[in-house]
């Protein structure tokens, strides 16, 4: 009877370890990468930033605008903010940026501060440059004008 | 005591005991090896090496500086402490290192021998190389930017506008809008432009 359980308990211990096994190979893929993630293979080169300064469509009217310039090294820390030093109200006479909307003077009850709310400081939590590159994983987004157009039909 | 003082006659009047050729060929020689000695240590203390030999320089602006283009870029031109902070003239770089007297100073007294009293005078020391590079029309930036060489049609359009307009017009020179570009910025509250 011993035997039996001990027999027993191998068996299965082999079976669920080639089960993990197969279903960990299935999962192992990388989609970025295209190769399983146990291979070697080389990076892709790191893809150039967007920077002809041209204003790109908003996907939905809440999307907080992208960034078509090249932003490497700027700073934004407790001491300094570089990009406000173009965006901000009073710098975009001369820098002829677009100036920071007024929801970011906003702190979280709705009062308007003087100058940008903490919580709107740090830009790149919203705002990102882009890159000329396929997209990784088939994005099935459809444009809300188009929907509509779609159920007027 | 005699041999003392045969070495001061021989030193206040040394035409009394050496030959004219000998003296104007010995102090000839002598000015050569002075001249190139006092070259050869000015050029020494003109490296990166010389620069980082000390904590204060090689743990706070060296660091920050590798991260930046003028450390590492695609055509492996890069950019050494000096050449961005002393002039490449004579007479300006013997002023700057005279100067320098100053961080021999602060060296020995320990004034930014941390990070955090680094920070505290990072203000101080950044004004202090804005104003030598506004006064010297960024000269330093210059010796590799050159004006006259720079292709507008291959800058992007906002390059474009600000260098074809202020830059040109001589109304602003490089460091009014490049700043921190080799060092991390200090507070900038109240700095024109910002």
């Amino acid at each position: 009877m011993n035997k039996l359980m001990k027999t027993i308990r191998i068996a299965s211990a082999l079976v669920c370890a080639i089960v993990v096994a197969s279903v960990q190979a299935n999962d192992a893929f990388n989609p970025i990468l295209k190769a399983e993630v146990t291979d070697d293979v080389a990076a892709p080169a790191i893809p150039k930033v967007i920077k002809n300064d041209v204003k790109q469509k908003r996907n939905y009217p809440m999307q907080p605008p992208v960034i078509p310039h090249n932003t490497r090294g700027y700073e934004v820390n407790t001491r300094v903010n570089k990009c406000m030093s173009c965006h901000s109200r009073d710098r975009v006479e001369e820098s002829q940026a677009p100036m920071v909307s007024v929801t970011h003077f906003m702190d979280r009850d709705g009062n308007f501060l003087a100058e940008i709310s903490p919580r709107r400081y740090f830009c790149n939590q919203c705002h990102v440059t882009q890159s000329d590159v396929e997209p990784v994983i088939e994005n099935t987004f459809t444009d809300s004008k188009h929907l509509m157009k779609l159920s007027n039909q | 005591m005699k041999w003392l003082k045969l070495v001061w006659q021989t030193f206040k009047k040394p035409s009394v005991h050496y030959s004219l050729g000998f003296l104007t060929l010995g102090g000839f020689l002598a000015g050569v090896i002075f001249w190139g000695g006092f070259n050869t240590a000015l050029e020494a203390t003109n490296t990166e090496e010389f620069c980082i030999g000390c904590h204060e320089m090689e743990n706070n602006v060296y660091e920050e500086l590798k991260t930046t283009i003028h450390y590492t870029n695609r055509s492996g031109v890069r950019a050494t402490c000096p050449d961005c902070h002393v002039p490449h003239e004579w007479t300006d770089k013997i002023a700057r290192k005279m100067a320098a007297s100053k961080e021999v100073w602060g060296k020995i007294f320990g004034t930014i021998n941390t990070r955090e009293k680094f920070n505290e005078k990072r203000r101080q020391l950044a004004e202090n190389e804005w104003a030598r590079l506004k006064a010297n029309d960024s000269l330093e930036c210059r010796n590799c930017h050159d004006f006259d060489s720079m292709d507008f049609t291959l800058q992007n359009p906002r390059a474009v506008e600000m260098h074809s307009t202020a830059l040109a017009s001589g109304e602003k020179t490089c460091i009014d809008c490049h700043k921190g570009i080799a060092h991390q910025l200090p507070d900038m509250h109240g700095v024109p432009g910002w």
